[in-house]
């Protein structure tokens, strides 16, 4: 057994360090479904708590939607559980194909090809339609997965400040010489939710020839007037060469995302793309499930209305509680503590509260910016964000934070 | 020439107060990210006109103003 004491130990030692560092993760475990109102065991052990969940990704609250649920238990009738197969072997069904299409008329683009997560879909996309004579110039603000995608593709890659027009524009003049420029960035960025300037965007890729890869996985279903996402609302629909998003969100929240946009680059992830050649694809009941989520959204803007609804009164409650929140108009609402300490006994307090919200600190966000990050779902009722408002303004008080500027909070309780 | 790239640092990397000396350590601070390094690579060719090897632009290489002048200098001889 090579697995030594030696070895053990060292592995201890790692772990250690991360508890001793505040960086150690650990899983609550919900025992209902996943909705506005969760059944929690935390810590492990202890009695259910019964909790408001305000930090899901269910934005359109379709991770429990009966019709979705409906649709998935049809789908593992007709279709089975699984296919034993990657796609181009033996793992394509009608109904795989079928979302493909379906998706592209969402999105408003060429073409779709599914990957088994979003994060397979960034890891795949760029070393597939780049090569070492190419430039990626990505927001330094990009998710993780498209970080990780972008260090396994050849070409060069360079950065611009997060939403920064001027300085992007002063990188695709410095790599001008490269035979393609792709210019990355989030829709909507997932720890400030603030809003890429597409439609800016656009104007620079077309000024120098360059491509725009979007990851619309915090955006897709509810973002522009019908939900189509950020391109819908910049005005940009049918601009984008590149997008990719996700189903564990707000279209379904079960798993699977996808790469869509021009045509001939959705070939190359289908003859190319990694993690579409190597992995099963999403499993039939998901697809079937995704299928009856785009059905519902594209039927009506009910649900996304009501998030903007929703969304809209949950800003004002926190922005009249006294609390600092980072501005915007999604549904990603941070409140901003500074400090990484207060971010994790704000998070506590609340729980005990029967509020369910994390704390989110270096090295996740910058240092200095530690913050809950609140996250709204049309499947939230206004009695449940009340009662969440209720809860922040009791701990608030407790810590002396509700109408106290950042520089007060810093002062009192260090970056 | 230690003027021109600290200015360079500051202005592409640096966005808050943090100071910034000749010896500040830019890769191993966090001043700047190893994705970046792109740029400054771009730039220094393209000021000095000179070309710096992909294996001699490490981390260790660009990690002060300092080094990045002794890396520098070593290509306009």
């Amino acid at each position: 057994m090579a697995y030594s004491n030696t070895t053990r130990g060292m592995y201890s030692d790692i772990l250690t360090g991360l508890k001793d560092a505040g960086l150690f993760k650990q899983e609550r475990f919900i025992h209902s479904a996943q909705a506005a109102e969760i059944e929690v065991e935390f810590p492990a052990g202890a009695p259910l708590k019964k909790v408001i969940n305000i930090c899901a990704n269910n934005y359109l609250g379709m991770s429990s939607h009966p019709e979705v649920v409906k649709a998935a238990h049809e789908g593992l009738d007709s279709h089975g559980y699984g296919m034993s197969s990657v796609r181009f072997i033996c793992g394509t069904q009608d109904i795989h194909r079928t979302l493909e299409q379906m998706v592209t008329k969402f999105l408003g683009t060429e073409d779709t090809i599914l990957f088994p997560s979003c994060m397979d879909a960034n890891a795949g996309v760029f070393e597939a339609v780049l090569t070492k004579d190419d430039v990626m110039i990505s927001d330094r603000l990009v998710h993780a997965s498209i970080i990780d995608g972008i260090r396994l593709c050849s070409a060069m890659h360079d950065t611009f400040k997060h939403s920064d027009m001027e300085h992007l524009e002063e990188k695709l003049q410095l790599h001008n010489d490269k035979r393609l420029k792709l210019v990355i960035t989030d829709g909507v960025f997932s720890m400030d939710g603030d809003t890429a300037k597409l439609d800016k965007m656009v104007e620079l890729c077309e000024k120098y020839d360059a491509l725009l890869f979007v990851d619309e996985s915090h955006s897709s279903g509810f973002i522009g007037k019908t939900g189509r996402g950020t391109h819908e609302h910049c005005g940009v629909m049918g601009k984008i060469d590149i997008i990719t998003t996700t189903f564990g969100k707000g279209l379904g929240g079960a798993s699977g995302g996808c790469v869509s946009g021009r045509k001939e680059l959705v070939e190359l992830c289908r003859q190319k793309a990694r993690p579409y050649l190597f992995s099963n694809t999403i499993a039939p009941p998901v697809v079937a499930g995704v299928i009856k989520v785009l059905e519902i959204l594209s039927a009506s803007t009910d649900r996304r209305d009501k998030l903007e609804n929703n969304t809209a009164f949950w800003r004002k409650g926190l922005i009249e509680a006294g609390l600092i929140i980072k501005a915007g108009d999604t549904p990603i609402v941070p409140v901003m503590l500074f400090n990484a300490k207060l971010a994790q006994d704000v998070s506590r307090d609340l729980y005990d509260e029967g509020i369910y919200a994390i704390g989110f600190f270096f090295p996740v966000v910058p240092q200095g910016q530690a913050r809950i990050r609140t996250q709204i779902s049309a499947g939230h009722e206004i009695h449940h964000l009340e009662k969440a408002l209720e809860a922040f303004r009791k701990v608030g008080k407790k810590y002396d934070i509700l109408g106290k500027s950042k520089q007060e909070i810093i002062d009192r309780y260090g970056m | 020439m230690q003027e021109i790239i600290k200015n360079y640092v500051i202005k592409e990397y640096v966005e808050d107060d943090t100071e910034l000396t000749y010896d500040s350590p830019l890769i191993s601070g966090g001043i700047v990210d190893s994705f970046s390094m792109v740029s400054l690579k771009r730039f220094l060719e393209n000021k000095y006109n000179i070309s710096i090897p992909d294996d001699k632009a490490t981390p260790e290489a660009f990690d002060s103003v300092n080094k990045i002048c002794t890396l520098v200098r070593e290509y306009l001889k």
